[in-house]
């Protein structure tokens, strides 16, 4: 395709006011060089609150694990076992199902240096990728679009499924697009004046300026991906989740040719100081089953050889249960990579015996797993989004 | 910006002190020193108007009558108690929004505007969350009482309540097994931030609060003393056998209590970039003053710096100062409580919410790209009843959910449009768009900007839709 038939074949050159010179450029130059649907794609699937890893993928041969939860620890017999000692929860057969297929990559033990135990600072973290006393105002999905393209990416080269971006997602001069339903966002840009607006001279103060790009991005990025996504609608069956639809757009996304690279979803809440049990059952449930019809989906397409899957939480919990048949903020905890570079468990157990202050202590710093996805799968220089060098220690 | 006009230093104070006013209210104000208006909005805060939709009378807030239910549960069948439960959670929540909607109401027409703003700012900064109809509006009317005295008073008053109490887990902090999650929140969100503590303090502070709760049906704080751990714990390097108010005096003896809360307050009220400046000196003054409220308040609305023309427009709007400020500038009345709440809901700002127990981020977190369109259209929905064309955020919280399932229709929200009218009688053309960009706007527009206005509207009401749309609307 040449410049003149991506006009002629775009929908913005027959709005023709709207083009921005930038994402112009960049449209064209993912058209141009290279093929649609082979790009690869990372997932990212947030598990927010601090999923209880434990609990989670359970050390079920372990005296301590037992005798520190007396009333939380899940009994060997229902443990869905991946090794000689450890096993998933009994919620997540979707989950083990991916295992026997050779899918899914276990991390042990993942946290960072210094590990702090409030859900909006380690999220934070997380994040943005820092360390427990650096404070970064930029996330790294949103740094790695900020390095991708020197600055001239365009919001939906990362998409979070949902109505608000979060942190992850923002760069220091690109920001990721978050959009639950195409045609809906895409209404919203085709009102005239809103057109006008996103054009015309405004006051160069600092806020102001800010709203004025968010909203000329906004119209391009709506325009784009309403076009692409109205190609492909998944008929695959999902479970009746929140997490799950929007697994499903991802779907539609990645096979509609939106091109993203990254795709962001948000699952929990996982804090459960309380009656742990259900609740964390009842999620890990969905996420298992929403994850199983998303690779499988995926997979009958012909698609999943591009893509990969992140889940992360910002802190596991801590060992012990407290008195209310829940557990308190923890620190390092499992990872999970689905079609890894590597399928199983990756590292050793927990040890429950060498603890810091009741809690795990880490070994893989979850900066190396970003590096090696960043590296490896994304193909940009980790170094440049995550500042120094954090490559080496794990491949996933 | 060149010089900035008097009418724009007026409307910045009502805007940061409380949601804006009419062009009438800025006009009178205008006819006197600034001074004035800022001695005003403090005289007009002097009284407090607590929320009162909940009566005693009513189930689920009165003792007796929960005693009563409890005990009728207790002989039913397992059938007919979850679904009496289920009703009550369904009731409770038409109660918390029906409060909600109240406190809306008074932030956006009420006398004590100053008041209620300080109440909204501190409600983000004791962020909590409660199913209980009569705690909330129980803590609400606690925070508006105290919202301008002294902040000891305050955080010792949070620091009991049955919904904060509950909410941070400390009805379950034991002796034999202390819950950190209220001694944690208390030190890095309501008073000293990160940084400022370490870990080995949370876990002592942890234990001086052991034993504090409250009574399940009537909410009173109680202590209980065979829980309480009374042995020697060491916080900031003092060594006592600290309580639950010890440790209160010794947070606030520290002398970065001061310059988180200030950094905090400068934040929202002046500028999302603080001046070290000001902050340093405004901390100084703060911890001077035993941490009296009103003083800071008063020593911010009165600095020139407060004036400055880049402190002038440079905030976002939270989308309840948004619908406040339209009620207000407009004199809109939104006709009952589902447009309002579906509106936060859609905006991710429900009175009642938080979203954790870190508030509202505030600032530009506001802005993204479905935010912003949401943000511009909604002068049109409420205008015009058009109806909204965006689903609001389904995430799977069953506290706030079913505000996005409504039908969403916005027929009854009425605008005041003969008063407003009033205000820029006789102006036509340019003249009329200057003084209606004056009035609505915070920052000056560009002639292009100007040519398509014209362009577009001419009668003042749909040139004053016009103007409401534009993302300089978004700031105040």
């Amino acid at each position: 395709m040449n410049r003149r038939t991506f006009l002629q074949s775009s929908s913005l050159a027959t709005v023709g006011t709207m083009l921005i010179p930038d994402f112009l450029k960049a449209y064209e130059r993912r058209h141009l060089g290279e093929a649609p649907g082979t790009d690869r794609v990372l997932v990212v699937i947030q598990l927010s609150g601090g999923n209880d890893g434990l609990n989670t993928v359970v050390p079920y041969r372990n005296d301590v694990y037992y005798r520190e939860r007396p009333r939380l620890a899940i009994p060997a017999a229902k443990i869905l076992k991946l090794t000689d000692d450890l096993g998933l929860n009994p919620a997540m057969e979707g989950l083990k199902g991916l295992y026997d297929d050779g899918l899914l990559t276990v991390v042990n033990n993942v946290g960072y240096p210094n590990p702090d135990r409030s859900h909006f600072r380690s999220m934070d973290i997380w994040q943005t990728a820092s360390g427990a006393d650096q404070y970064l105002r930029s996330g790294w999905i949103g740094r790695y679009l900020d390095a991708r393209c020197s600055g001239t990416c365009a919001p939906h080269d990362a998409i979070e499924v949902d109505d608000t971006l979060s942190l992850a997602l923002k760069g220091e001069r690109v920001k990721a697009l978050a959009v639950q339903h195409p045609q809906k966002l895409y209404q919203q840009t085709q009102n005239r004046f809103v057109r006008q607006l996103a054009e015309v001279n405004h006051d160069e103060f600092g806020p102001v300026d800010y709203l004025y790009k968010t909203l000329s991005e906004t119209v391009s990025s709506a325009e784009f991906i309403y076009e692409k996504a109205a190609v492909h609608r998944s008929a695959a069956a999902y479970p009746d989740s929140e997490l799950a639809r929007r697994l499903k757009t991802v779907s539609e996304f990645i096979q509609s040719g939106v091109g993203a690279r990254v795709y962001y979803v948000s699952h929990g809440s996982f804090d459960t100081h309380v009656n742990q049990a259900n609740q964390q059952e009842r999620l890990l449930r969905q996420y298992a089953d929403a994850v199983n019809a998303f690779v499988n989906d995926l997979k009958n397409a012909g698609e999943l050889k591009r893509v990969k899957v992140l889940t992360f939480s910002e802190f596991g919990r801590r060992v012990k249960q407290n008195a209310s048949g829940g557990t308190d903020h923890g620190t390092a905890n499992n990872v999970f990579i689905l079609n890894g570079a590597k399928a199983g468990v990756l590292n050793e157990a927990p040890n429950l015996t060498d603890l810091d202050e009741g809690d795990l202590k880490f070994s893989v710093d979850f900066r190396a797993i970003y590096a090696s996805l960043l590296d490896d799968w994304l193909g940009t220089s980790s170094e440049a989004v995550l500042g120094r060098k954090f490559a080496g220690a794990v491949k996933v | 910006m060149n010089e900035i006009s008097k009418q724009t230093k007026i409307q910045h104070l009502f805007w940061r002190a409380g949601f804006g006013a009419s062009p009438q209210q800025v006009r009178e104000a205008a006819k006197k020193p600034l001074t004035e208006a800022v001695d005003g909005l403090f005289r007009d805060s002097r009284k407090d108007s607590p929320l009162d939709h909940l009566s005693s009378a009513e189930p689920g807030y009165n003792r007796k009558a929960l005693k009563k239910m409890v005990r009728e549960r207790d002989t039913m069948a397992p059938e007919k108690k979850r679904q009496m439960v289920k009703d009550l959670i369904k009731e409770n929540r038409g109660k918390i929004g029906d409060l909600n909607f109240q406190w809306l109401d008074q932030m956006g027409s009420g006398r004590e505007a100053l008041r209620e703003k300080m109440t909204l700012f501190w409600h983000g900064h004791f962020a909590c969350r409660s199913l209980n109809p009569a705690f909330v509006q129980r803590q609400n009317n606690l925070i508006r009482g105290l919202a301008l005295g002294k902040f000891g008073d305050l955080l010792r008053g949070v620091s009991q309540d049955p919904a904060m109490l509950q909410f941070l887990n400390n009805q379950q902090n034991k002796k034999d097994s202390p819950n950190e999650n209220f001694a944690r929140e208390v030190m890095e969100l309501f008073t000293m931030g990160r940084g400022n503590y370490s870990e080995r303090d949370i876990k002592e502070a942890a234990r001086a609060f052991t034993g504090w709760g409250f009574v399940p049906l009537s909410g009173e704080f109680v202590f209980r003393e065979k829980v309480h751990d009374a042995g020697t714990k060491t916080i900031f390097g003092k060594t006592g056998p600290f309580d639950g108010d010890d440790v209160l005096d010794l947070i606030l003896d520290r002398p970065e209590t001061s310059r988180f809360l200030v950094t905090k307050m400068y934040r929202y009220f002046v500028n999302d970039t603080p001046d070290e400046g000001h902050v340093g000196e405004l901390a100084r003054r703060f911890r001077r003053t035993d941490y009296d409220v009103e003083d800071l308040m008063r020593a911010i609305f009165t600095a020139d710096w407060f004036y400055d023309a880049r402190n002038i427009g440079a905030k976002v709007k939270s989308p309840v100062e948004l619908l406040a400020g339209l009620q207000r500038q407009f004199g809109l009345d939104f006709g009952g409580k589902q447009s309002v709440l579906y509106v936060q809901k859609a905006l991710d700002q429900v009175l009642f919410y938080p979203p954790n127990v870190a508030g509202w981020p505030g600032g530009r977190a506001w802005i993204d790209s479905s935010s912003l369109l949401l943000r511009m259209k909604l002068p049109e929905i409420l205008f015009k009843g058009a109806e909204l064309a965006v689903r609001a955020k389904d995430d799977g919280d069953v506290n706030t959910e079913h505000l996005a399932n409504k039908e969403n229709k916005f027929l009854n929200t009425t605008v005041d449009w003969t008063a407003f009218e009033a205000a820029f009688a006789g102006l036509r053309g340019k003249p009329l768009l200057d003084a209606l960009t004056a009035s609505l706007l915070q920052r000056p527009l560009t002639p292009a900007q100007q040519t398509m206005l014209l362009k577009k509207a001419t009668s003042v009401r749909d040139l004053a839709l016009a103007v409401a749309t534009l993302p300089e609307y978004q700031l105040c």
